[in-house]
């Protein structure tokens, strides 16, 4: 599997992913500048967490314009795989490779804390390696992470089996109004979505911090297991 | 000409900036203050002589980036 991550000006979490990578695959992710107009000979493209541009306007916008993303768009367009993790979520869904936006969220703090995901997903590479319903621990990290899209887009994310992760309590309980677990005020307590062909995945906590016990646990190992066993 | 384009949320999109400026204006003691919402104005130069085609311009430049219409609403103006 080739990886390749995305790097913006103000992109942060890039050798996180990186490592995250290192340690299932036990290979280097080769790191893409926003500025090429090219991924060709990738397998997956991932875009990191951070504050690209300086959030300036609204968080992703400016990356969504980058010229690598018309070459990611067009990657995907012929089915390749795309993960974008809280800023490259953001930036996902202002490029419109995923329904919806991401607003300032419901309690206007900023929230690095851990959280608790539901995954909801179907038939993806970005849920396989856990078992539907599992639940699991991730760090979050941001101020715009609450979840939007109008309520036909919401109930055709939800028939077709394409909310990929949900926040919950430790035990799995979703809790829409309950700011203590749907800490962002998220629609339907969505973390995360896949695209139509399931192949572009976004969410806001960050899996890749929790990938080895020296980081205090592997709760996110299993997001990058699935995603090796599919891509070799 | 200068364009200005306006953005804000769509009604019925929670707007959290709105609601802490409406409760900290509660709290000076303007009471009657109710359904605040934050907008942004956008002021740009385009090179044209005719206030149609920069009003024109001004849409296309908001429809591509300056506003997400998933969630925000536009109106452009041409103030000269």
């Amino acid at each position: 599997m080739k990886t390749g991550i995305v790097v913006f000006p103000g992109t942060n979490r890039e050798r996180d992913m990186a490592q995250a990578f290192r340690v299932v695959s036990g290979r280097t992710p080769q790191m893409l500048w926003h500025q090429q107009d090219s991924v060709e000979g990738f397998d997956l493209i991932v875009l990191p967490g951070g504050f690209s541009f300086g959030d300036y306007l609204r968080s992703g916008a400016m990356g969504a314009h980058s010229p690598i993303m018309k070459a990611v768009r067009q990657f995907a367009e012929k089915g390749g795989y795309v993960l974008g993790v809280c800023n490259g979520f953001q930036i996902l869904t202002e490029a419109q490779m995923l329904p919806g936006a991401l607003l300032r969220n419901a309690g206007m703090r900023f929230l690095s804390q851990d959280c608790h995901l539901k995954v909801e997903g179907r038939d993806s590479i970005f849920t396989s390696g856990w078992k539907h319903g599992d639940v699991f621990r991730a760090p979050m990290a941001h101020g715009d992470g609450n979840y939007t899209a109008a309520p036909d887009v919401l109930d055709r994310l939800e028939g077709e089996g394409r909310v990929a992760f949900r926040y919950c309590t430790a035990e799995g309980q979703v809790k829409d109004g309950d700011e203590h677990v749907n800490m962002n005020g998220s629609a339907r307590s969505i973390a995360g979505v896949l695209s139509e062909n399931r192949r572009v995945c976004g969410l806001m906590p960050h899996p890749e911090n929790l990938t080895e016990e020296i980081l205090g646990g592997t709760d996110g190992l299993p997001l990058f297991n699935g995603i090796m066993e599919a891509l070799g | 000409m200068k364009v200005r384009v306006f953005v804000s949320l769509k009604d019925g999109v929670l707007d959290p900036q709105g609601k802490a400026v409406e409760h900290a204006l509660h709290s000076l003691g303007f009471e009657g203050a109710s359904d605040v919402r934050i907008s942004r104005v956008v002021d740009l130069c385009v090179k044209t002589d005719s206030a149609e085609a920069a009003k024109e311009k001004g849409a296309e430049m908001a429809r591509a980036l300056l506003a997400n219409e998933v969630i925000e609403d536009f109106r452009v103006e041409v103030v000269g």
